[in-house]
């Protein structure tokens, strides 16, 4: 069934369309164009390797983004199987996660391929990079639980979450640096856990350097809290979705 | 042992204003207390039980609780107060066109229905032609489903309902499918499935059809249980009965205004 699903949502996505998949390698891009374009001059002139740095921010929040977006509507858009067929109601959602899952991987292929543009020389270290992805693949899992749940009691919740998802955009560092900061506001950054995520990542890939055990522990705590808290209301509101779709 | 077991069910509703408004709303709504949750009782008390094999038909108008009970048993809810102990699998054929995919073809749809409701790729890959062939699909099997009548969606749902092979069945209304010849077919294949050895549950408001297929009779007015037993005919006539008396005191309420 789980299978099934996943197929469904990954033919909608594309809906059979010429560039199909290719899309999804060519929209992060323009992304990364733009960005590239816009802040080289103001914050990448003395960092080397910005583009590398500028994508690795940027495929780890879009990925972030694209879940989490796509899991809201995971219980409200499918309601008329789950309230004639007896389902478990988690699986819509695991579905959306697992084709979202598919995009990022074809992006992070994309962003290894400019890694190796860019001069970055690969090392062993990079297999350690699964690490800070598996966690974000939870941590994504349990907010979408959140969030397909808050979003059948209250159908704002899409404009609200916008609003805040642009806001932990900008405080994720994705295309400034965070060096020139006090230590204590430095400190605060660690609160969100996909700037944790994009740290890791930069850490391996530009620096070559394995964060503390502690930075592991932080991006598994979260990744188990969110986990924890999306399982709670699903358990506990499992019955209730029924009527409010 | 019984294979449904139902025990004083009720089903509470929740209803009023409150769908649909979003988080400010609620917010404001709290702040300024004129949050409210206003309660329906779908069914009340309903204590039936049905053994293996057994036919109920269930009866009563609109908004009688008839659906909802249905879905309680299916255990897509969950009763507000009392138990239903259901032993055995179960396929609930409720309001069969919903729940497809309008953007996938038919074949894709047919793995997702099948899917969903339990059966393994292999399972469908076996039946695929079956289904087709019964719903009389096979030159569509590529459209995408939004392009399909409505005649032939049912067709294709009942079709792979149809090769379900459960130990109890839910039927809400699904047996007026399709035009004049199709239903004769349907109506036989269920017929079929009935004979299997199946515990069926049917509701209709086809009293002959009730008769003619049921040997135990659930009716049901506003919620709350008039009458249970396998007494059919009985059951059914006073049924009847009730309604004409409805129809009745309707007219007369009409001739009384003029």
């Amino acid at each position: 069934m789980f299978e099934e699903l996943v197929k469904r949502d990954f033919k909608k996505k594309y809906k059979r369309t010429v560039l199909g998949m290719g899309w999804s390698i060519l929209s992060p891009l323009l992304h990364l164009l733009v960005m590239k374009v816009v802040f080289t001059q103001y914050f990448g002139r003395d960092m080397p390797h910005y583009t590398t740095y500028l994508f690795a921010g940027n495929i780890v929040f879009s990925y972030f983004r694209e879940t989490t977006t796509g899991s809201m509507t995971a219980l409200t858009s499918n309601a008329k199987i789950f309230t004639k067929i007896n389902v478990p109601k988690y699986l819509f959602l695991f579905s959306k996660n697992v084709s979202s899952l598919i995009n990022f991987a074809i992006t992070f292929m994309v962003f290894l391929l400019f890694t190796a543009l860019d001069g970055v020389p690969f090392t062993p270290k990079f297999i350690l990079l699964i690490y800070p992805i598996f966690c974000l693949i939870l941590f994504n899992l349990g907010i979408g639980l959140v969030l397909s749940a808050l979003n059948v009691f209250f159908r704002d919740t899409h404009y609200l979450y916008d609003i805040f998802v642009l806001l932990l955009m900008y405080m994720s560092a994705i295309f400034y640096r965070v060096d020139a900061l006090s230590p204590t506001v430095q400190r605060f950054f660690l609160l969100n856990p996909v700037y944790c995520v994009i740290q890791y990542v930069r850490l391996i890939v530009l620096e070559g350097a394995i964060p503390s055990p502690a930075y592991h522990l932080l991006l598994l705590g979260y990744a188990m809290a969110s986990l924890l808290i999306g399982g709670l209301i699903y358990k506990k509101k499992n019955h209730e979705f029924l009527y409010y779709v | 042992m019984p294979i449904i077991q139902a025990n004083n069910v009720s089903i509470r509703y929740i209803t009023g204003d409150f769908k649909d408004i979003g988080l400010k709303e609620y917010i404001l709504r709290h702040i300024k207390g004129q949050y409210q949750v206003k309660e329906f009782w779908a069914t009340r008390g309903i204590t039936f039980s049905l053994e293996r094999g057994d036919m109920l038909g269930i009866i009563g108008s609109n908004g009688a609780g008839k659906s909802t009970l249905l879905k309680a048993i299916s255990g897509i809810m969950v009763p507000t107060k009392g138990e239903i102990q259901v032993h055995g699998s179960v396929a609930a054929l409720l309001e069969l066109t919903s729940g497809f995919d309008n953007d996938l073809t038919v074949k894709e749809n047919t793995y997702l229905r099948g899917a969903l409701m339990g059966y393994t790729r292999k399972f469908m890959d076996d039946k695929y032609d079956e289904i087709i062939a019964f719903a009389e699909l096979k030159d569509f099997q590529d459209r995408l489903f939004k392009q399909l009548s409505s005649g032939m969606k049912s067709r294709l749902a009942f079709s792979i309902a149809c090769l379900v092979r459960p130990d109890i069945l839910i039927l809400d209304e699904v047996l007026a499918v399709g035009d004049g010849a199709f239903r004769k077919k349907s109506g036989e294949k269920m017929q079929e499935i009935l004979k299997s050895g199946v515990t069926g549950l049917l509701v209709s408001h086809s009293i002959d059809q009730v008769t003619e297929l049921c040997n135990k009779i659930l009716w049901l007015d506003k919620g709350k249980q008039i009458r249970f037993g396998d007494d059919v005919h009985g059951i059914c006539s006073e049924y009847q009965e009730h309604l004409g008396f409805k129809r009745a005191k309707k007219r007369v309420l009409r001739i009384n205004r003029f």
